[in-house]
This record gives C-alpha cells, sequence and structure tokens, in this order.
C-alpha cells in the first residue's frame, strides 16, 4: 500500500520547515499544502482540534501535530536510510536536551527581537546571541550537531537561518561578527539539498515580516 | 547493578522528579536519591545542569540527563528488558508525547498558576482552564486506553507517568480551592483511572501526601508574598 503523506504547513514557519527537510532527507514523496493562518482550512481545524496550528503531518489520514514530535516520528517510521536521531541512547537524550534548548530559548527571543521594541528588544537580543554562543559551544568542531551528517539538532535548527535577515536587520547586529562559527555550520547545512529545497529565501521571509511588523502597528 | 551507579538530583515536591522516580521504579533500577535543599543549589547539580540548574538530573555512570521527559525516554531505552514505558507503536508514541507536551506547556502552567493568582477572577478563570484542559484529557484517556485501565493499556506508560505525576498537586488545588477538579460526573474516566495510577505499585511510594503538599504550598506562597515589594 503505497504511503498517503500531507503536510499542513506555512511557508515561512521554522516549524514547518523542520518537517519539510526530514521528509526530503528520507526521500518522502508529499503533498504540501500551505495555510492561510487568518482563514484556516477545515482540514487544520479537524487535523489540529486542540491548538489548531501549523505544521500538521498527516499520514495515512492521521494527524501527527508538534515538530519535534513529527521529525521523530518520520525518523521512526522511515527508519531505512538518513537517520536523524542518534543509535546510542545517551548521544539521542544528548540530541532531544539541544533540541528543547533550541524550541525553550531561541524561538522565544528571535520572537521578541521583531515583535518588540526599545529595553525589552534589546534584552531579547542579548539573549539570543547569548543563545548562538551556547549552541556554538555545543557544535565544538563538528561538521554538524549530528557530527559527520546532518542529525536532529540541524534540522530543529537550521530553519531559524532563514529568519537571520530579519533578527538582524531589527536586532542591529551581524551574525558573522557575533558568530562565525553558527554561520559558517548554517552555510555547511544549506549545501545539504533537502535543506537548500525546505528553506525560504531570506528577503522573502524579511518582507513577509516586515509587512507583518506594520499589521502590528511595530514600525 | 550497584545503586551508586545511578542518582538522581530532585526533591520530593516535584512532579517533575515523580516521573523519574516512577519510570526507575517500573524497570526496578536501583538509585541513589539525592535531594536537594529547597533555596539553595548543590555543586553537583550546578555540575550536572550548566544550562538550566534545574532538577530533575540523572546521573548514570556519572553522566548526566536532564529534563525529566528526556530522562524517561532514556530509561525506557536503556533498561529496554523492563516493561516497555513508550508505546511499541509509532504513531501511539507519537500521540503519546503530543499529549505530554500538552500537559507540560498548557495545562500544568494553568494549574501551578491558581496558587499565584492576583485576585478571585484571575484564580477562577484559571481554575476553568485546568477543568477545561481535563475535558480534553478525558477524551484523551478514552481513546489511548481503549477501555484498558491505563493511557497506557494494561500497565502505566510515558503519558500515564507524564500526566500523573501531578496528581498529588491537583489534589492539592482541590483541597486548598474547595474545588473538585477530576470528577466522576464530569472526567469518569480520569477518575478512575487516577485511582488505579496512584495505587499502583510502583507510584504509591514516591508519591507525596496530599496535606504535605498543601502546607508546601502555603510555605511558597508566604515567601512569594514576602518577595514582592509593598507600595
Amino acid at each position: 500500500m503505497a504511503d498517503e503523506v500531507v503536510l499542513l504547513d506555512f511557508w515561512p514557519s521554522p516549524f514547518g520547515m523542520r518537517v519539510r527537510i526530514a521528509l526530503a532527507e528520507k526521500g518522502i514523496k508529499y503533498e504540501y499544502k500551505d495555510e492561510d493562518l487568518r482563514n484556516k482550512s477545515p482540514l487544520l481545524l479537524q487535523m489540529n482540534p486542540v491548538h489548531k496550528k501549523i505544521p500538521v503531518l498527516i499520514h495515512n489520514g492521521k494527524p501527527i501535530c508538534e515538530s519535534l514530535i513529527a521529525v521523530q516520528y518520520i525518523d521512526e517510521i522511515w527508519n531505512d536510510k538518513a537517520p536523524l536521531l542518534p543509535s546510542d541512547a545517551y548521544q539521542r537524550a544528548h540530541a532531544r536536551f539541544w533540541a528543547d534548548y533550541v524550541d525553550k530559548k531561541l524561538y522565544d527571543y528571535g520572537r521578541k527581537i521583531w515583535t518588540t521594541k526599545g529595553e525589552e528588544q534589546e534584552a531579547a537580543k542579548k539573549e539570543f546571541l547569548d543563545c548562538l554562543k551556547v549552541l556554538e559551544g555545543e557544535l565544538g568542531d563538528k561538521l554538524y550537531f549530528g557530527g559527520d551528517n546532518l542529525g536532529f539538532v540541524d534540522v530543529v535548527l537550521i530553519p531559524f537561518y532563514s529568519w537571520f535577515s530579519v533578527y538582524e536587520a531589527l536586532g542591529n547586529f551581524s551574525t558573522e561578527a557575533e558568530s562565525p562559527k553558527f554561520i559558517a555550520w548554517a552555510k555547511r547545512c544549506l549545501e545539504i539539498e533537502s535543506v537548500a529545497k525546505s528553506l525560504p529565501d531570506q528577503h522573502k521571509v524579511h518582507d513577509f515580516v516586515m509587512l507583518m511588523r506594520k499589521k502590528f502597528g511595530l514600525d | 547493578m550497584a545503586s551508586n551507579n545511578v542518582k538522581l538530583l530532585g526533591a520530593w515536591a516535584s512532579p517533575f522528579v515523580l516521573r523519574v522516580r516512577i519510570a526507575l521504579n517500573i524497570k526496578s533500577v536501583n538509585y541513589e536519591f539525592l535531594q536537594e535543599t529547597f533555596g539553595s543549589k548543590s555543586q553537583l547539580l550546578l555540575q550536572s545542569n550548566p544550562v538550566y540548574k534545574k532538577i530533575p538530573v540523572l546521573i548514570h555512570a556519572d553522566k548526566p540527563i536532564s529534563e525529566s521527559s528526556i530522562i524517561v525516554h532514556y530509561i525506557d531505552e536503556v533498561w529496554a528488558s523492563g516493561p516497555s514505558i513508550l508505546p511499541s507503536d509509532p504513531y501511539h508514541r507519537a500521540t503519546a508525547r503530543f499529549w505530554a507536551t500538552y500537559i507540560d506547556d498548557k495545562w500544568f502552567p494553568s494549574l501551578s498558576g491558581i496558587a499565584r493568582a492576583q485576585g478571585e477572577e484571575a484564580r477562577k478563570a484559571l481554575i476553568q482552564q485546568v477543568e477545561e484542559g481535563l475535558e480534553l484529557l478525558e477524551d484523551a484517556f478514552g481513546k489511548c486506553s481503549k477501555g484498558k485501565a491505563f493511557f497506557g493499556g494494561e500497565s502505566i506508560g510515558f503519558l500515564d507517568i507524564a500526566f500523573g505525576c501531578f496528581l498529588g498537586w491537583l489534589r492539592a488545588a482541590e483541597a486548598m480551592n474547595g474545588v473538585k477538579l477530576i470528577h466522576e460526573a464530569k472526567t469518569p474516566g480520569l477518575a478512575k483511572w487516577a485511582e488505579k495510577f496512584t495505587a499502583d505499585g510502583a507510584v504509591k511510594e514516591v508519591l507525596p501526601e496530599t496535606q504535605r503538599l498543601v502546607e508546601f504550598s502555603k510555605v511558597l506562597q508566604a515567601k512569594m508574598r514576602d518577595s514582592i515589594p509593598k507600595p
């Protein structure tokens, strides 16, 4: 029986990008559906009634919500190639810890950079840059967080790179200057096909966010 | 296996620490329980969890693992010969993880917010949020348990642990606010489940007593009041 895979997503969402990358890494064919978040589809509301959020992976009619859960699901179901999580239990716990760190810390501070002003924005920028340094420390001398190949943490983190032009423009900093190792890692990831085709162009994201800021009256 | 190979940094009142203790009990793992003193953090904790400096931290053969859900996954994977904690089917695993995340991100913050609520309106609103969440969880229980005793089926599993760890605090909140949150009429499935869960062999020795939590909550609330600058 052929697998039916659908992804409910929204093109600038870093959470959606994670699932796109995971599916691409595994070579899975799927139907991509871009949602209008101001007018959510009946399918989205049916598949994620609790949160009504994207991304939602639908596998043979059954929904899997929450990007970290969906990526792990993809890794477990299509376990014949490109393993994302390590096979060692301790390494797996380590990878899960850092993926969770990205969600707990980086996302929130990044969000504050583009949605706040003044002191709040300055504080968020400082925390954001501190996070990048912590992540650089965790990366160490490895090519990727996953070692020699793209792994779970890489998949979870790299989507935020498409938002860097936004953070840099609004936070008034250069990531290259502050965290060059991080940028080197990001560029290595973008050389991988599954990543390159899953991330939107930084300028497109930048223009979209500027439009949103006008709407929220932040400019 | 020698118990000093497995150490757990924790505290008796923490529901997150409780998750780890239940998981270790399910696997019959001997461990040394090192309790942190309330209000201070040990050198070992700061060394083992430098990122968050929080409990629980499991230290297995000198390797630290932090974050309760991650620790429970680790325990399930390392002590693979014991009873399974995560479901074997990937879709059921994803479902269990989904509800555990919901409980952590949405439901528990409402519950713990009740004691810190400023004013009657805020308190009532949070109680209502907790109740609405319990309705969702009642529905989830029906779907996950498929008529069996626990979310995990015949025996307690990941989602039972993720949710059940809060039962002590839930009962404390019921006592302190004069409400019934898990209700035989409104949430009959959860009412039966709660009784079975708290009586389970892996749980009953380590679940903190409701009265002790009520007293502890009063201490916390007093400390919070004292720390708020007076006008």
